[in-house]
């Protein structure tokens, strides 16, 4: 089946078997390996991107659902070469350790402050619930949200 | 994982989705969020000639209010509960739809979906069960309104016969003086509930109840609907005690396995504690006091 899909502003066309993964189809077609598989069950989160705005975990999803949909991925963050806000905050703040759930996290950061700007340590921690960070580095990951919060606010008042 | 082939349709009007299941419903499965029925399928569970994805279909996913009803169309996103205020109506559906797997999952997964698939260890079914919900069954040659109690035959079965597709779930807006409530105990987010109950109640005038419903999640083969329990509540005035003889007869009526999640002794004993403390914070929303 020939699907149109829009990825981090560029629109790509192919032909795929309905069965085909929208996690296979991003990293093995389009060879955007920052978008993880981990559990392949739903479970862990790290699979996940933005479509249209809004987080889904790509290994339970089919590349034909996301026809003609706008996904961003861990590759689209950065603006203009530089870093997003949420990348600087992870950096700055060391919110990864091995890095395997970091996209994932970044991408469920962004959502959450587009949302809600403003958000609490327990907005957060929820918004995060479907993810999960092996090293237990949960600490540090709200603290670059919190963060790349902050920052974002600030960028926009002024 | 992957499933076995499939053919992919993708309708973009409800009369082409129901002509499909008209012509070989047998052969298909709906796909709405995908969140339960993509990982049976990756297990090779489930395995359709044909996947019909109804996300293309307008008007599917209405959350409505009308004459006392709050309605959820088939594509009503767990997520789309939790942030509207319409589904405020009816309280016990509200204060479930935060606990149903995580925040991702919460964004494609559908409470009618939810309920067509009836994993016995689905939280709506229980919701549904004690709000005594009515689902709405499309099919080419018309529709027709079934009882939630009716609609679930038996663990991943319903009435919903292959020729037709849920397109709506109906439950009763609580009134000014009723409160319903769902406590979940999970060990972690997105895991099944250890436990589960759902309560609802209405008062008359008096503050006396006039209606009661709980049902269970997770401590029987199926969502258990307590028709003892909810008969002890209905015309007598709320009190701790009355509340307690309820929780006492919810406890009795349940049959937990002891597996992982904890002994049948351990289950049975929240079914009572969560049982009391659901019909409190209900009663608490019928009074107009804290939730």
């Amino acid at each position: 089946m020939n699907i149109t899909v829009t990825v981090n502003g560029a629109e790509h066309t192919a032909d795929v078997e309905p069965r085909l993964l929208l996690v296979d189809f991003i990293r093995t077609n389009l060879g955007l390996t920052g978008t993880h598989i981990g559990c392949d069950t739903t479970s862990c989160g790290v699979c996940t991107v933005l479509v249209d705005g809004t987080p889904m975990k790509t290994c339970t999803m089919f590349a034909v659902q996301a026809n003609g949909r706008s996904m961003v991925t861990v590759e689209g963050l950065k603006q203009n070469g530089e870093l997003s806000a949420i990348q600087d905050a992870f950096r700055e703040h060391h919110g990864l350790q091995c890095g395997f759930c970091t996209p994932a996290m970044m991408l469920v950061g962004t959502a959450l402050i587009e949302e809600n700007p403003d958000p609490t340590e327990d907005d957060i921690r929820w918004a995060i619930s479907g993810n999960l960070c092996r090293c237990t580095g949960y600490v540090n990951i709200v603290k670059s949200i919190e963060a790349a919060a902050e920052t974002t606010r600030e960028g926009a008042s002024s | 994982m992957y499933p076995s082939k499939f053919n992919y349709l993708a309708p973009e009007s409800l009369e082409e989705a129901l002509a499909v299941l008209a012509e070989r419903g047998d052969e298909v499965k709906i796909l709405a969020g995908g969140q339960s029925l993509i990982p049976m399928m990756k297990l090779r569970f489930a395995e359709p000639s044909t996947l019909l994805d109804i996300n293309r279909i307008p008007g599917l996913d209405g959350l409505n209010r009308s004459n006392g009803t709050l309605s959820l169309g088939s594509l009503v996103r767990h997520n789309d509960v939790v942030k509207s205020d319409t589904a405020q109506a009816n309280h016990t559906v509200a204060s479930a739809a935060p606990w149903i797997a995580d925040p991702i999952v919460r964004n494609l997964g559908t409470v009618v979906g939810s309920l067509a698939h009836h994993d016995p260890e689905g939280d709506w079914a229980s919701v549904m069960l004690a709000c005594g919900a009515e689902l709405v069954l499309s099919s080419s040659t018309g529709e027709r309104v079934v009882d939630i109690e009716d609609f679930l035959v038996d663990m991943f079965t319903t009435s919903c016969q292959p020729n037709e597709m849920v397109t709506e779930v109906r439950v009763t807006a609580h009134t000014a003086s009723g409160g319903g409530n769902y406590q979940k105990l999970e060990r972690k987010v997105g895991d099944y509930a250890t436990v589960g109950v759902a309560t609802s109640l209405e008062l008359d005038d008096n503050g006396d109840i006039t209606s009661a419903g709980i049902a269970l999640t997770s401590v029987y083969p199926r969502n258990l609907k307590v028709v003892e329990a909810e008969q002890a509540l209905v015309g007598h005035a709320p009190s701790d005690d009355l509340f307690a003889e309820a929780g006492r007869i919810a406890s009795e009526a349940c049959d937990p396995a002891s597996d992982i999640r904890g002994s049948a002794t351990y289950k049975r004993h929240i079914v009572d504690v969560f049982t009391r403390r659901g019909l409190a914070k209900s009663l608490g929303i019928a009074q107009g006091g804290q939730s």
